[in-house]
């Protein structure tokens, strides 16, 4: 006999509507679309997503590959959890690399620090065609940026990989409609409606498990772009440049050579939720090199292709 | 610092283009403190860059480059605000005729509306439009900005006559709660911070009004509990649970349910949500369940508690259509209700709705955003509620076989206001 918990209406709170409605946007597009694909970083997001995949499926398998688009930039920390989280969740784990895009010299090759997060989009959309994928869902929020704001929860995308702002589905109700034809596919954003503080409360009450890097450490790094960027394979301190020892933590997780970190001792999730709540600065602002190029960076980006 | 347990209320703003909905929406999230420092910065920015003087706050949700460049809305935008009881999801609507598709998609979950005119032009069709489309929507609370009240020097005659003539079409409406605020959204007064110049007005600021609003009715039902399945989960040791959006009523261990259409009666024997096994569940819940009989249930079906749903091939419904083609009886078209997908008919239009009067009159065919009455026939059988007593059961969507173009959305039977 299980043990049941007593529920009355007034405890279901803010985050168990989040949870519901991401499981019903899981279930709905693996069960409207052919070949589904749940793109994977390591970072909170898609941890948070990855998570609420195996709630929404269990107990069975996941029904879909897991799919990281490998920059060869990560943080050892992330590659490393993105592993243990694959075989925790017992995921059939894909990688395509965008040093394959750039050896088969579909992009141009930025150099050994050059920036590869624009190159992505490339290796994403070769590897959604390869595999046939007509639906790929990501962990991006709708808080995230003002481009990002504007999206539907099921994203069409033509076939040459193109978001079409202007040309939008309507989404009414709850009723995600996936259908695409051969060479089209659906972007789909399970956690459109989290905050970044809502992530971070999730994780805590699910004592979900992160890379470390998201925790306050001691590390080497350099002040460039108004940003501290980690010392390391793909940030060499320049002449002018100074290295300094700080405790600082990631705020989010990019390449390395394009994710700031931040000033912080929040080693716990708790200390970081609290930080969260007090935050001045929006996640983007603080900590991302790939989005201060154009006012629209981000719409530039998604138009092409990219997450 | 433990923060507290808080409820979602879903918001969406509409009227016409021009009234000022952006620049209300970004206001409140100014002076409510929920842009962070870059935000704000980058409002600046493009503000200056666009010479409009100190800070559009209309781009804090007009995100795209068309958008303001074009300085209009083209999409909804979603932001988000906190306070410490409650999460409020922000559906900021375009305006535009042409766009009425996807004012329909924001507006679609909200509880309640947040309506902008501008005090000077009064009632449009576009609001009357939008205020009709709300109703037919199932929001029952709308708050009325009436803006741009600095423009006619704060005059509470101006307000009245305006108040006047919405109060009027609300009550066509069937709206339950009206609000109405007289707010200047670019200078700030009566949105968050009370207003020095309106002594005459004594009723809340927008930021009251919209704490004071039930959150999740737009879950609320007069139906009992309704779930279609979803998926089907395989248990290990051999048994299956079905799994899908709890709507309705609130549904217990112990339950009879009706398996529809099938017409079994079964009863509930476990319910299990992401936090584990539970005795009941309520509205918005992703929930599966157990069935004390073996059943072939499977995507597409309907579990019910009484009072159950009418299962039928055919019946009427009101129609916002979105096509860019006219509706003609020769399209090949589906229609997708809860998990269910399945082609249907246009039997007859037995007539079009006439925004300005409320009156429906004949109608050969129901061209873009044009809203109808029809007659639908189905290939299966369906499970519906009337979409006044249930949101999910009686909502649906048509699909262009051909395109895949979502071209409808649809509500089960009438508004007693058509």
């Amino acid at each position: 006999m299980t043990t049941l918990t007593p529920l009355a209406p007034t405890m279901t709170d803010h985050l168990d509507l989040l949870e519901s409605h991401a499981i019903f946007i899981l279930r709905e597009v693996v069960a409207e679309c052919e070949r589904p694909v749940l793109l994977f970083s390591g970072g909170k997001d898609s941890a948070v997503l990855l998570h609420l995949a195996t709630k929404a499926f269990s107990p069975q398998a996941l029904p879909f590959p897991v799919m990281h688009i490998d920059t060869g930039q990560n943080f050892p920390e992330v590659i490393e959890f993105r592993d243990d989280a694959v075989a925790r969740h017992g995921a059939r784990l894909l990688v395509a690399s965008v040093q394959d895009s750039i050896d088969q010299g579909k992009v141009a090759d930025p150099g050994p620090m050059g920036p590869r997060n624009r190159l992505q989009t490339v290796t994403l959309l070769d590897a959604i065609t390869a595999h046939g994928f007509d639906a790929a869902f990501g962990g991006a929020r709708r808080d995230e940026d003002k481009a990002r704001a504007k999206e539907r929860i099921l994203s069409f995308r033509d076939a040459f990989g193109q978001w079409d702002p202007r040309q939008q589905r309507p989404e009414l109700w709850q009723l995600y409609q996936g259908r695409v034809n051969a060479g089209e596919h659906l972007r789909a954003f399970p956690l459109s409606d989290w905050t970044e503080l809502d992530i971070w409360q999730y994780i805590e009450r699910e004592q979900m498990e992160l890379p470390r890097i998201y925790f306050a450490h001691q590390r080497d790094v350099v002040r460039r772009d108004g940003m501290y960027l980690a010392v390391g394979p793909h940030v060499v301190a320049r002449e002018d440049e100074e290295v300094e020892r700080l405790v600082v933590r990631f705020r989010t997780v990019g390449d390395a050579n394009l994710t700031g970190a931040v000033l912080s001792d929040a080693s716990t999730l708790a200390a970081i939720i609290d930080e969260i709540a007090l935050a001045n600065v929006s996640e983007r602002g603080a900590t991302r090199g790939d989005d201060k190029f154009s006012e629209t960076a981000m719409e530039d980006r998604k138009r092409e292709g990219y997450f | 610092m433990k923060l507290a347990t808080k409820d979602l209320l879903r918001l969406a703003t509409v009227g016409s283009v021009d009234d000022g909905k952006s620049t209300l929406i970004g206001r409140l999230l100014v002076d409510t403190r929920q842009l962070f420092d870059d935000q704000l910065d980058a409002v600046h920015a493009a503000s200056a860059k666009r010479g409009v003087g100190n800070l559009d706050l209309s781009f804090v949700t007009d995100g795209l480059r068309a958008e303001r460049e074009q300085g209009i809305t083209i999409d909804v935008a979603y932001r988000y605000a906190s306070t410490p009881t409650r999460k409020f999801i922000i559906a900021d609507c375009p305006g535009h005729v042409q766009y009425t598709r996807n004012m329909a998609t924001g507006a679609s979950t909200a509880d309640v509306a947040l309506v902008v005119l501008n005090v000077a032009h009064g009632l449009k069709e576009q609001t009357r439009r939008h205020l009709c489309i709300v109703a037919l929507l199932g929001v029952r609370t709308i708050i009325v900005a009436v803006n741009k009240m600095d423009e006619v020097h704060w005059s509470e005659s101006a307000y009245v006559g305006v108040v006047d003539e919405i109060t009027t079409l609300a009550r066509d409406l069937g709206f339950e709660s009206v609000t109405t605020i007289p707010v200047s959204a670019l200078l700030g007064e009566n949105v968050v911070e009370r207003s020095a110049h309106l002594e005459w007005y004594d009723g809340p600021t927008v930021l009251q009004a919209l704490e004071a609003c039930a959150a999740g009715s737009w879950t609320h039902a007069r139906s009992g509990a309704r779930l279609p399945v979803q998926w089907v989960l395989r248990q290990n040791g051999g048994g299956r649970t079905y799994a899908g959006m709890l709507n309705g009523a609130t549904l217990r261990q112990g339950d009879v349910v009706t398996l529809l259409p099938a017409n079994v009666e079964t009863s509930i024997t476990s319910i299990t949500s992401g936090a584990g096994a539970r005795s009941a569940a309520t509205a918005g819940l992703s929930i599966d369940v157990g069935l004390a009989a073996e059943t072939d249930a499977g995507r597409g079906d309907l579990l019910a508690t009484a009072p159950l749903p009418t299962v039928t091939k055919e019946f009427t419904a009101t129609i916002c259509w979105f096509g860019e083609q006219p509706w003609r009886a020769s399209q090949r078209l589906r229609l997708k209700h809860t998990t269910k997908v399945t082609p249907v008919r246009l039997r007859e239009l037995t007539g079009v709705v006439d925004i300005e009067t409320l009156s429906v009159r004949a109608g050969s065919e129901l061209a873009t955003n044009d809203i109808g009455l029809a007659s639908l026939q189905t290939a299966d059988w369906l499970a519906v509620d009337d979409y006044r007593d249930n949101r999910v059961t009686g909502s649906f969507v048509i699909i262009d076989e051909a395109t895949n173009a979502t071209v409808a959305a649809g509500m089960v039977g009438r508004a007693s206001f058509l």
